[in-house]
């Protein structure tokens, strides 16, 4: 199974996970292209868009239990389209595929699901909201109460979520431009969400709670053609003001960093090139790759200097198209709490 | 087997080596065609010592300078009578047909040049081991009981020839022998007993 | 030098213009030798390709699977309910097509290497997924006649297509899926089927598992008849080669006394040797796709047997087997070749001028094969002692065979002394002593008969044991009339009360995998009771074993588990927690699962939740029993299995399994014969010295002759004898030392006079024909040629 799908890659260039971006076609080929300035329009935008070639239905979480232990979780529904259309039955050209992984501190349990369109298996309504892959879910009367579940061969979780705050527009205004010469998302979050379930792990289940994110993007040409891979931090201060960071790792060793301020409100402050900046402290061998696992991360504007460290260095999503993904603690100038996602490294 | 056996040779002298069944006539001419070793002593054949030779310059100095015949004849048995006469000198790089052809004629052979070894009598199978020697012209012919195996009148016929033509190549001939009449042909006679000259 | 290697080389060829016979045995012993191995490896080839297709293309066996109850196809409905309800299970759908089976996939769910189509580089998804390819053999992909891009896959089975499960649907013209193929590893909690598509049962992949050991046994059989044909090909090849350098020895020393120095020898040699191991090995290839082309239908009958499925087996030309072909000729050659020249290097130039003087070994030559033989047998005594794994235990088969061989001559010549010393006769004694003077010319040739006859009764003694072993267990596992199977666990206790009011005896058997001792095993819980007691066999048990097992506490377990695990009876192994006595240890063929068996209260005290789903039921009269059990419960006709079905249908798979065996018997035999005739006929030429004295006195050609046939006769029947023990010895490894590493199992081993006999007779018979050729030549050979021994005398 492994072998074959690793070949999705080969086979959907504009899979970003994927290392090694080259051959990414940038003109869009009858795909839809992101436009600044686009108005969003709910719950249609929370169902899918299968004029484009990618788009995910992220969802991070951390977690602890009554002993105070904890846990990471990862939920995510991807869709890939060999067309820019959906057709009926098994011609369908929507591919849907989806993680799921827990994390703690010694484990790290990851699985995968892929279905095609078009016959029911997986799909995304927007109202009332339902994504699913087979047995797995996120669903919920609307988009601010939400069920989880996912099951792997030896671990699951059944989960509930409530927003508790509004959902907050990456870039501008949910534009975010991803690198220098213009490649772009819409790309919008919920970090707002309290989540409260059960996980099922091979030692019992294990009651938690505590916080969620939900990522929202799609797009046609994600990265541009010098780009390797991506470092992606979502960070949760004690305070209650959040941030979410990325940047994107270019040939030659520089790098295009965006990064969104979020109050405890959900106000939103967006910064460009630059601004967010993220420098490895320590690297990982995990499955004979060198992975960054402690990171200094700053945004000068906003006082923030802090060392991001994973809970669990190995937490690797060994997946179709492997990638690293797992629960971080902060320390420094704030302290909180987060989740981090590297792909490109080889 | 040989014990302080000392001699020198003309070129083109002829030599009769006699003595006895077990004289030490055979090792003597093994020796000198480069075929067996000295325990001890010097041979050397128109200057070069054989004991400093090894077994590809020897075997070059029998391909073309020493040519030896056999009692048993030791031709081929699956070449044909032609092909056995022109092997040496083929090997030599020596080939003349022309010259083949003569030696053929010469030694009576010339009905018998397509049939093979095993079709001709112990005579005409001996001429032809003596016209595949001297088709490579080498410049010492040993011939060892080269008639032995022969009747009388067939020895003395074959010896002749072989005499005629090794005088026309100015050759220099040694001829282990046990019988008087043969050793009585050749220019100069040499007797072994027992290992030692006499 | 190479003026001079030349003309050598012209002259060593000259040879075999001369001789046309000794060149037709030399590049017949080459090609023969060549063409067994590259025969049986073709086969094997062949084979492990057609299976690895068969089973990778159909699935059976390798995964469960859904189907429909009713004649019919699950709609797309079904397969996504199930998903949705966390049944991981993938969709085909199957059909004809101008007379290919096309197999509509989904490769976004389907188990990987389930196609047979490696999805790589060459195989981009989005051509399977939406570019409409089809994939098929290149004789399926001319047959299906289609507008759409067909790539060829010589990994596909023959007469199979493959291609996206969407494609399939608008070929075949038919919406529905045909079959559903459950993962391997499904998630943690799901509903039952029952609740999810009560339409569908499933098809347990245990049902077909057993064949998975039956192919690899064919296989170890085909390995082990392709490492004796290797043994029996080297030394054939061996005997020949050495034979043309014999009969060349003076022409070699000529050469070297008229200037050709021992290095262009040499060359020229192994340039000779190249020619005919070229010319060899060609034939022998070509024969050996005539041989695997004429035995592979049988192959085909087996696998068709295993798999139950279309799999046309046409031979291809790989190129693994083929240049293992040229392989065992040139290292055959270069071998035999190696042995000559070193004896030619060594020896002095004007020394050992006549060919028969090879005949006549040394002391210390034959003393040191003594010892070789000697060292190789105690190697394999040490081996079978001491070594574990497949490995020693192939080592140690190839150390006895090899040691056998070569204390073959001095075998022969004591028992030809002894015989010698006691005939009183001038004739006999004359015949014994010529005789064993002909024992070293023979011996490579008597080697191959000896280890050709030795594998044909260790094969056939194997293969017959394990049959009359299998039948029996059949008998007394399938000792039931009748066997019912049901698919809901609610069904079980009426199906129960049916067949306890109308059956004889009724045997409910529970059964679940756990994991004990590290190992997946199956648990079955029995109703212990008359036919247990009366039918089952005990590789090893306490006296009261069935008692135990009624009163719980104590279990049995299969033979493969016990090895595995290393327990035995009397030892404790670890079950739900807690140690349990190992009362029984049964055997149990075929199964590459561990099984542990508990009395059923056990069971039940230890799974409360399980319901029998099989019963086994004593009955006089199978189909009333299964008319009354269907009146009361309503149960398909599928849910029930005549003990006589399952008994045939087993056997035949046996048997299919084994054809080929046959095949090869003969073949080895055929080509040892022609070692010997290779032999007989070279021998023949130098042996007219021999012969001539005892013509001279009186003995008439005719005479000459039938003694020379019965000489060869006598040999073969001494070889015999001597092979009979070997045999057994072989098949006893097999059964004792390969087939319990290799399967976990040991076979008991029974006795075939009957086949032995046949086999000798059929060995004396091939060693008959052998010498027939060389006496009738002996017969009418010339009397002056004998004369002409005298005149060439010197």
């Amino acid at each position: 199974m492994k072998a074959s799908l690793l070949l999705f890659v080969l086979f959907f260039p504009n899979l970003v996970l994927a290392q090694g971006f080259a051959g990414m076609g940038t003109d869009a080929q009858g795909f839809s292209v992101p436009e600044r300035g686009k108005v969003f329009s709910f719950p249609a935008d929370h169902g899918p868009h299968p004029d484009f070639r990618i788009e995910w239905w992220y969802l991070t979480a951390n977690l602890t239990d009554e002993a105070g232990d904890i846990y990471g979780l990862q939920w995510t529904l991807f869709r890939s389209a060999l067309e820019p259309t959906e057709r009926e039955g098994w011609q369908s050209p929507q591919i849907w595929f989806a993680h799921a992984a827990v994390t703690t501190p010694e484990n790290h349990w990851s699985t995968e699901r892929f279905a095609r369109g078009g016959i029911g298996q997986a799909g995304v309504t927007a109202e009332p909201f339902q994504a699913w892959i087979d047995e797995w879910h996120l669903m919920g009367p609307n988009f601010d109460e939400l069920e989880l579940r996912a099951f792997g061969p030896d671990f699951g979780y059944e989960m509930r979520l409530a927003a508790e705050g509004p959902l907050v527009f990456q870039g501008d205004r949910g534009y975010s431009v991803k690198s220098a010469s213009g490649q772009a998302s819409y790309y919008y979050s919920q970090p707002f969400f309290k989540i409260r379930g059960t996980l099922k792990l091979p030692t019992g289940n294990v009651a938690v709670s505590g916080d969620a994110w939900l990522d929202r993007e799609w797009s046609s040409q994600p990265l541009a053609d010098n780009q390797l891979g991506w470092d992606w931090f979502s960070l949760s201060f004690n305070s209650g003001e959040k941030m979410m960071g990325f940047q994107l790792r270019e040939v030659g060793g520089t790098s295009f960093t965006a990064a969104t301020w979020i109050t405890r409100e959900g106000e939103t402050q967006a910064y460009l090139d630059g601004a967010f900046a993220a420098v490895p402290l320590e690297t990982t061998d995990v499955e004979g790759r060198s992975i960054p696992t402690r990171w200094r991360v700053t945004l000068p504007d906003k006082d923030v200097d802090v060392t991001v460290s994973a809970i669990n260095k190995d937490a690797w999503m060994n997946v179709s198209i492997p990638y690293w993904e797992g629960p971080v603690g902060i320390s420094g100038s704030r302290t909180g709490s987060g989740y981090l996602e590297m792909t490109g490294y080889e | 087997m040989l014990k302080g056996v000392s001699m020198a040779i003309d070129a083109g002298e002829t030599l009769a080596l006699t003595g006895e069944s077990g004289s030490g006539k055979s090792t003597l001419l093994h020796i000198a065609a480069g075929l067996e070793s000295a325990d001890a002593g010097r041979v050397s054949v128109d200057g070069l010592e054989l004991s400093t030779l090894d077994d590809a310059q020897r075997a070059n100095l029998r391909k073309g300078t020493i040519g030896i015949v056999f009692q048993q004849f030791n031709l081929i048995p699956s070449l044909t009578v032609s092909a056995n006469i022109a092997f040496q000198a083929r090997l030599a790089g020596k080939t003349n047909t022309p010259q083949t052809t003569e030696l053929a004629e010469r030694l009576g052979l010339s009905d018998h040049l397509n049939k093979y070894p095993e079709a001709l009598s112990g005579g005409q199978q001996q001429r032809v081991a003596i016209a595949r020697t001297l088709a490579a012209r080498p410049k010492i012919v040993l011939a060892d009981e080269p008639t032995g195996n022969l009747d009388e009148a067939t020895a003395a016929l074959v010896l002749t020839s072989m005499l005629d033509l090794v005088g026309e190549t100015g050759a220099t001939l040694i001829v282990a022998t046990h019988s008087m009449r043969t050793a009585e042909r050749l220019d100069r006679r040499v007797h072994l007993s027992g290992g030692v000259l006499a | 030098m190479t003026r001079t290697v030349l003309t050598a080389l012209l002259a060593l060829l000259s040879h075999w213009r001369r001789h046309r016979l000794q060149l037709l045995t030399c590049i017949g012993g080459l090609a023969i030798a060549t063409a067994l191995w590259s025969g049986v490896q073709a086969i094997n080839a062949e084979a492990r390709a057609s299976y690895d297709a068969a089973a990778s293309t159909l699935s059976e066996g390798q995964f469960d699977q859904l189907l429909p109850r009713a004649n019919d196809t699950i709609a797309l409905g079904t397969y996504v309910a199930l998903r949705r309800n966390g049944w991981l299970v993938s969709p085909v759908i199957e059909g004809r097509l101008n007379g290919v089976r096309l197999i509509g996939l989904d490769p976004l769910t389907s188990p990987h290497g389930l196609s047979g189509v490696q999805l790589d580089e060459d195989v981009p998804l989005p051509d399977f997924l939406g570019g409409g390819a089809i994939f098929a053999t290149r004789e399926a992909a001319a047959q299906l006649d289609t507008e759409l891009p067909v790539e060829v896959s010589p990994n596909l089975a023959p007469g199979i297509a493959v291609t996206d499960i969407g494609i399939a649907q608008d070929l075949l013209g038919q919406r529905g899926l045909t079959r559903l193929i459950v993962i391997e590893t499904q998630p943690a909690n799901r509903p039952r089927l029952s609740e999810i598509a009560p339409q569908l049962r499933l098809l347990p992949t245990q049902q077909t598992a057993d064949l998975g050991e039956m192919t690899a046994s064919f296989h170890l059989n085909l390995t082990a008849f392709g490492l004796l044909s290797f043994a029996v090909g080297i030394f054939i090849v061996h005997s020949t080669i050495g034979l043309a350098f014999e009969q060349r020895r003076a022409m070699i020393r000529t050469l070297r006394a008229l200037g050709v120095s021992l290095r262009a020898v040499i060359v020229a040699t192994v340039i000779e040797m190249v020619i005919l191991a070229m010319f060899g090995a060609t034939i022998g290839i070509a024969l050996g796709y005539i041989i695997a082309a004429a035995l592979l239908p049988d192959v085909a009958a087996t696998l068709r047997g295993l798999y139950g499925a279309d799999v046309t087996g046409t031979l291809q030309l790989r190129a693994d087997w083929w240049l293992s072909g040229f392989a065992i000729a040139f290292a055959g050659t270069a071998v035999a070749a190696t042995g000559k020249l070193w004896q030619i290097a060594s020896m002095p130039i004007l020394a050992g001028g006549r060919a028969q003087a090879w005949a006549v070994r040394t002391c210390r030559a034959r003393g040191l094969q003594v010892l070789a033989a000697a060292l190789l047998l105690v190697g394999a005594l040490l081996l079978a002692q001491f070594g574990t794994g497949l490995v020693a235990g192939f080592t140690m088969l190839g150390c006895m065979l090899l040691g056998a061989a070569m204390a073959l001559p001095a075998f022969l010549d004591s028992a030809v002394r002894f015989l010698e010393a006691r005939s009183q006769a001038v004739k006999p004694q004359w015949f014994w002593a010529d005789t064993r003077q002909q024992i070293p010319a023979l011996s490579l040739a008597l080697m191959a008969l000896l280890l050709a006859i030795a594998a044909n009764i260790g094969v056939s003694t194997m293969v017959s044991s394990f049959r009359v072993t299998f039948i029996g267990f059949l008998d007394q596992r399938l000792a039931p009339e009748l066997y019912v199977f049901v698919e809901e666990a609610e069904a079980s206790s009426a199906v129960e009360a049916a067949l306890v009011a109308n059956a004889d005896e009724v045997l409910p058997l529970y059964a679940r995998r756990e994991n004990v001792e590290g190992q997946l095993v199956e648990i079955e819980g029995i109703r212990v009771g008359r036919t247990y007691r009366d039918n089952w066999r005990f590789v090893a048990a306490e006296s009261n074993v069935w008692e135990q097992l009624q009163r719980g506490k104590a279990v049995i377990a299969n033979e493969q588990f016990a090895r595995r695990v290393d327990l035995w009876v009397g030892d404790r192994v670890q079950l739900a927690g807690e140690p349990r006595r190992l009362a029984g240890i049964v055997s149990d063929y075929g199964n590459p699962m561990g099984q542990i068996t508990l009395g059923e209260g056990f069971y039940n005290a230890l799974y409360a939740e399980d319901r029998a789903l099989r019963f086994g039921a004593r009955t006089a009269d199978p189909a009333a029993l299964q008319n009354m059990v269907q009146s009361t419960t309503g149960l398909p006709d599928s849910a029930f299995v005549d003990q006589r079905e399952i008994r045939s249908f087993s056997i035949e798979v046996f048997d299919r399994t084994f054809t080929v065996t046959g095949a090869l018997n003969i073949l080895t035999l055929t080509i040892a014969a022609f070692a010997m005739l290779t032999s007989l006929l070279t021998l023949a030429e130098l042996r007219l010295p021999q012969l001539a004295p005892a013509w001279a006195l009186g003995l008439t050609r005719r005479e000459l002759s039938r003694l020379e046939m019965l000489r060869t006769l006598a040999l073969a029947a001494m070889v015999c004898v001597l092979a009979l023990p070997l045999g057994l010895a072989l098949a006893w490894v097999l059964l004792n030392i390969i087939n319990v590493e290799a399967f976990g199992w040991r076979l008991p081993m029974f006795l075939f006079p009957w086949d032995y006999a046949r086999l000798s007779v059929l060995a004396l018979i091939s060693a008959f024909l052998a010498t027939l050729w060389p006496a009738v030549r002996l017969l009418r050979i010339a009397p002056n040629m004998l004369l002409k021994v005298f005149a060439n005398e010197s």
